[in-house]
């Protein structure tokens, strides 16, 4: 097909001596050999799907103001992140909880059943306020557990959170329930 | 022939011009996966990688990498030579002291590789270099593309979340409370 085409121009007659004639055709084997080459080179170096990103924005930490709104009670949910994925979340304050520390895990039947309820429950009460997340990674946590809360927070569309300090209280209480 | 050839040129100048060659990581980052789908701008950002607790430093442009070392060496009185700062301004990140930054400037592309990169110094002060890096970086570009600079984090899944809070810490000292986190991207679990 696109072979380089050599053989002589038609038959000899009568010992006649012709001048070959050239093909114009050349061989682009190779050339195609080494572009899909180049193409698969440069298929396997680059990162085709850019980095998506999750904003997460922290409360302003200035020292100086402090003109911070209480946070009500009744409409806060604490969820403590503890080691080996696991979660621990109360309704309302650590020491007189509305509803009891309850350990609970990650995926659909874990905290995000547990949100979108809770969520519901703090609606009702409150007469459709929305619910407050405070989310509260221990030191023996990892940075995926944060990544994933966040991430059900977002599915949930709970806008009004927080990542705050864990108290030496919810320490102790990840400790008796053994998830620290 | 003819029309496999032009393919095969089209996908190739195709992926050459869209090529942005895969910057290795310093240590093996394996990114969580989130819901989200926000694009990350391909300028004017500065990207924290955290892995075994090491935390590295890069920032994106040639140009604003240059004028932030000039301004950190000032700052740190450290010199660098002219081949030194080009040398740094093609270096996607970075994870020495800067003490140890023109001896690590100095070795080349396998050594460097090979190098066991300690970490940018950080503590929650404000006088850590970390904070200083990133403080240069949000004033250079500023001053360079008269944009704020946005601030992604890249952080191994299984690092354990004081390394984290601390340079949560180090940012919201400078009053950087927006941040990205840089993720994969995974469907929602029905």
């Amino acid at each position: 097909m696109a072979e380089l085409d050599t053989s002589g121009g038609g038959k000899h007659k009568g010992g006649k001596v012709r001048s070959k004639k050239q093909s114009t055709r050349v061989d682009l084997t190779a050339m195609v050999d080494l572009a899909f080459l180049l193409v698969t080179f440069f298929m396997l170096t680059t990162t085709l799907n850019k980095p998506k990103a999750m904003d997460l924005v922290m409360p302003d930490k200035d020292e100086k103001v402090k003109d911070e709104k209480p946070v009500p009670e009744s409409r806060t949910m604490t969820i403590l992140l503890g080691k080996d994925n696991k979660i621990e979340w109360y309704l309302g304050l650590p020491g007189k909880p509305l509803a009891p520390p309850t350990t609970d895990n990650f995926g659909r039947n874990g905290i995000r059943k547990a949100l979108l309820e809770n969520q519901k429950k703090i609606s009702d009460a409150s007469g459709g306020k929305p619910m407050i997340v405070l989310v509260k990674p221990s030191d023996h946590s990892v940075y995926k557990n944060m990544v994933d809360i966040m991430d059900e927070l977002n599915i949930a569309k709970i806008d009004i959170r927080a990542i705050v300090d864990i108290l030496p209280a919810e320490v102790e209480l990840l400790k008796r329930d053994g998830n620290y | 022939m003819t029309a496999m050839c032009d393919v095969a040129f089209l996908l190739l100048t195709f992926f050459i011009l869209t090529a942005k060659p895969r910057t290795d990581d310093p240590v093996p980052v394996d990114i969580p996966a989130s819901t989200m789908k926000i694009q990350l701008p391909e300028s004017d950002l500065a990207t924290l990688t955290v892995g075994q607790k090491k935390v590295f430093f890069g920032v994106e442009g040639f140009e604003i990498r240059k004028e932030v070392l000039k301004q950190m060496s000032d700052k740190y009185k450290v010199p660098f030579t002219p081949e030194q700062i080009i040398k740094f301004s093609a270096l996607p990140t970075f994870g020495v002291p800067i003490r140890m930054l023109p001896g690590f400037l100095d070795l080349d592309g396998d050594q460097k590789k090979n190098f066991k990169q300690p970490g940018i110094p950080t503590d929650t002060t404000a006088t850590c270099e970390l904070f200083d890096w990133v403080r240069t970086a949000r004033v250079v570009t500023a001053s360079l593309d008269n944009k704020d600079m946005r601030v992604a984090i890249k952080g191994d899944g299984k690092e354990e979340y004081p390394t984290i809070a601390m340079i949560i810490k180090v940012l919201q000292k400078q009053k950087v409370n927006k941040f990205a986190l840089i993720t994969s991207v995974k469907s929602v679990a029905k």
